[in-house]
């Protein structure tokens, strides 16, 4: 299963080197949601200082739905359809290997659509290690989660609209505690208050990689 | 999977026994409206408003627990290959579809009773937060049902979105809460409504949770049967494509009974 | 060899058998695996040429194959070898999948079921986009892996081409196997259908 894994991950990334989809239009994107919801809530630093952690992660939200819906393109054009399957690999390891594309994908624009919120939010950082380990375990799970919804919505013709609906909602925990975790990193919150929320999303990553492997292989014939 | 048992016409036991549900619930829900508007009590601090106990929490269970209960563990079944069976996929798709309703409801109910109290139509409290994510979880899993696909595939996939979602619930409702609890505004602004329950209140607080789950009984009876007829409309259309495709080589199949494999 | 008109499942039934579409009756063993159970296990010892060539766009020709060579946990080293021998060495050999002609995808599909050396091979209609040179190619594969043991099940459209090769011809018409034969010559039967 690992050796599919790592396979899987190897070719999804060096799809993505060759093609920089992610690069080149997901983080520009993410980094305009920030922009946008400057314009939104005003021109003062105060409450965009405040929002700064909430709208961090609502930037990367959307930005793994796109993420997302990428990843399971890829495997579902009239030239590549059945050809993951084809090729016999392990449904957990495509799926751990998938996931773990789409979340270096994402961690690599989380670096810069942070330096964006707190440069353009004006947010110091108290604690950068907690930061970074809420980074981590939303990501992971955000990656693990959507590779789910992004197999299940293969094969329709909605997955544009069908995607958001499905992945976002579930995808509400990790912005809450996301939020929580960033906002006691930054200093406008307890420190230690951070703490619980950063188990939380490491839970949620727990359980969405354990049930991806468990059901993936099910998921791929729903197509 | 197998062909699908056409389902029968109910039978007049069926019918009656389905009928009686429907009559009960509706005089248990008659019988909680009369008592709860004319023979309890009101409440000490939210006179006449706390009347809304016989309602609301009772929806809220039925959406919650019962509906959505019902739709994932039937789900489960569904996936599960030893118990795979049509009906399970029936099922969860006329709870999900009826438990919708009900979360509405709740969230009506809830804004309702809230707004003589806060002032205000809505606030993020822990519970009204964690209804209307679900319900946008029910809605998700509606759309997924409708879009165009053969049978087995789209029973796969509600099947699996159920358990997906069904696995979010409770990180949900305990992220929120906590969201809520450690909130330092939350006490003061937002006073909790549960009242205290006691004597006549109730037995009709239990009244009301028994009408409301038949009520939702009955409506998801009459769902699921909704749902096997409109199989059965189903699986005609997709016998005569069949009949219509084998009919395309020079050599039409002389008989056309189940074919080899999977046509589809 | 499966032969019937169009309809017949001629594709269904390869597909099946690459565990690409679920059996709703009966069991199956493909190579001693279960169909039913463990399709991962069948398709690894599988190979299929379908209808779509089953390509990653973004990825060069090489790297497509050697994909399917290591999913499958066959020998790295075939990959070069059996690229050059169809025409897809040099240049081709960087290109992405998305540049190259519908002929030349058709030969990376067939280089990636070559490299594989499965046990079975599915082939559906496997000369229609191939040139000539392309398809002398696909016979002479063929020929050797049946000759070194493995089976390969052919649907197809042009009888001349294949029937020499075929061991074996199961007629197909409506869904069903209309009739079975061994040998070498047509052979026509009343309603249309051609053993051989």
């Amino acid at each position: 299963m690992w050796r599919d894994a790592l396979l899987v991950a190897a070719k999804d990334l060096r799809i993505e080197a060759r093609s920089r989809v992610v690069l080149n239009q997901v983080a520009p994107f993410a980094v305009l949601v920030l922009v946008l919801f400057a314009l939104a809530l005003g021109p003062d630093r105060g409450p965009l200082r405040q929002a700064a952690p909430g709208l961090f992660w609502v930037a990367v939200l959307f930005a793994s739905v796109l993420a997302v819906q990428r990843s399971a393109a890829v495997e579902t054009t009239d030239s590549s359809r059945d050809g993951l399957r084809l090729s016999g690999i392990d449904p957990a390891g495509a799926f751990l290997g998938k996931a773990a594309a789409v979340a270096l994908e994402l961690l690599v624009l989380e670096v810069v659509v942070g330096a964006g919120a707190l440069v353009l939010f004006g947010s110091s950082v108290r604690s950068p290690g907690a930061l970074v380990a809420a980074s981590l375990a939303g990501t992971a799970g955000l990656a693990a989660a959507g590779t789910l919804y992004g197999a299940l919505s293969t094969g329709t013709r909605m997955r544009e609209t069908l995607l958001p609906l499905l992945f976002l909602p579930v995808a509400a925990p990790v912005l809450l505690a996301g939020t929580r975790a960033w906002q006691a990193a930054l200093g406008t919150m307890a420190s230690s208050a951070g703490d619980p929320w950063v188990r939380i999303l490491l839970v949620f990553a727990a359980v969405y990689l354990a049930l991806g492997v468990v059901v993936f292989g099910a998921l791929q014939e729903a197509s | 999977m197998n062909a699908p048992a056409r389902p029968a016409p109910w039978s007049r036991r069926t019918t009656w026994v389905v009928r009686s549900l429907g009559v009960t619930s509706a005089v248990g829900l008659a019988l909680v409206v009369w008592l709860g508007l004319w023979v309890t009590p009101p409440d000490k601090t939210q006179h006449d408003l706390v009347r809304l106990v016989y309602l609301h929490p009772p929806i809220a269970w039925v959406a919650l627990y019962l509906a959505f209960g019902i739709a994932v563990i039937s789900s489960l079944l569904w996936l599960w290959p030893r118990t795979r069976s049509r009906q399970w996929d029936r099922l969860a798709a006329a709870s999900m579809e009826v438990g919708v309703v009900f979360t509405a409801l709740t969230l009506a109910t809830g804004a309702i009773w809230g707004r003589p109290t806060w002032g205000v139509w809505w606030v993020w409290d822990a519970r009204l937060t964690s209804t209307a994510l679900l319900l946008v979880l029910q809605l998700g899993y509606l759309a997924l049902r409708r879009v165009p696909s053969s049978a087995e595939a789209r029973a796969r996939r509600s099947a699996l979105a159920a358990v997906i979602a069904g696995v979010d619930v409770p990180i949900v409702h305990f992220s929120v809460s906590w969201w809520r609890t450690l909130h330092q505004s939350a006490t003061v602004l937002n006073p909790d409504l549960s009242p205290t329950i006691h004597g006549a209140m109730a037995w009709t607080l239990l009244l009301g949770f028994v009408a409301m789950s038949l009520a939702f009984a009955w409506l998801l009876v009459l769902r699921y049967r909704a749902e096997a007829l409109a199989e059965v409309l189903d699986d005609r259309a997709l016998d005569e494509a069949l009949s219509e495709r084998w009919a395309e080589g020079p050599d039409p199949s002389p008989a056309p009974g189940t074919p080899v494999g999977v046509g589809s | 060899m499966l032969f019937g008109p169009n309809g017949a499942g001629k594709t269904s039934v390869l597909r099946a058998c690459a565990g690409l579409l679920a059996i709703s009756q009966g069991d199956a063993m493909v190579l001693g695996h279960d169909l039913r159970r463990h399709r991962t296990a069948v398709r690894r010892v599988v190979g299929m040429l379908g209808h779509e060539p089953a390509l990653y766009d973004d990825l060069t020709v090489a790297e497509n194959v050697r994909f399917g060579v290591r999913a499958a946990g066959a020998d790295p080293g075939a990959v070069d070898p059996v690229i050059e021998r169809l025409g897809l060495g040099g240049r081709v050999r960087r290109t992405p999948a998305a540049r190259l002609s519908a002929g030349q995808r058709r030969r990376v599909a067939l280089a990636g079921l070559i490299a594989r050396a499965p046990r079975l091979w599915l082939l559906d209609e496997p000369h229609a986009a191939l040139d000539s040179e392309a398809r002398d190619l696909l016979d002479d594969a063929l020929r050797e892996a049946t000759a070194s043991g493995a089976t390969a099940l052919v649907a197809s459209h042009e009888p001349d081409r294949v029937l020499p090769l075929a061991d074996r011809v199961v007629d197909m018409a409506g869904g069903r196997v209309t009739g079975q034969q061994r040998g070498q010559r047509p052979r026509q039967l009343p309603g249309g259908a051609h053993v051989a």
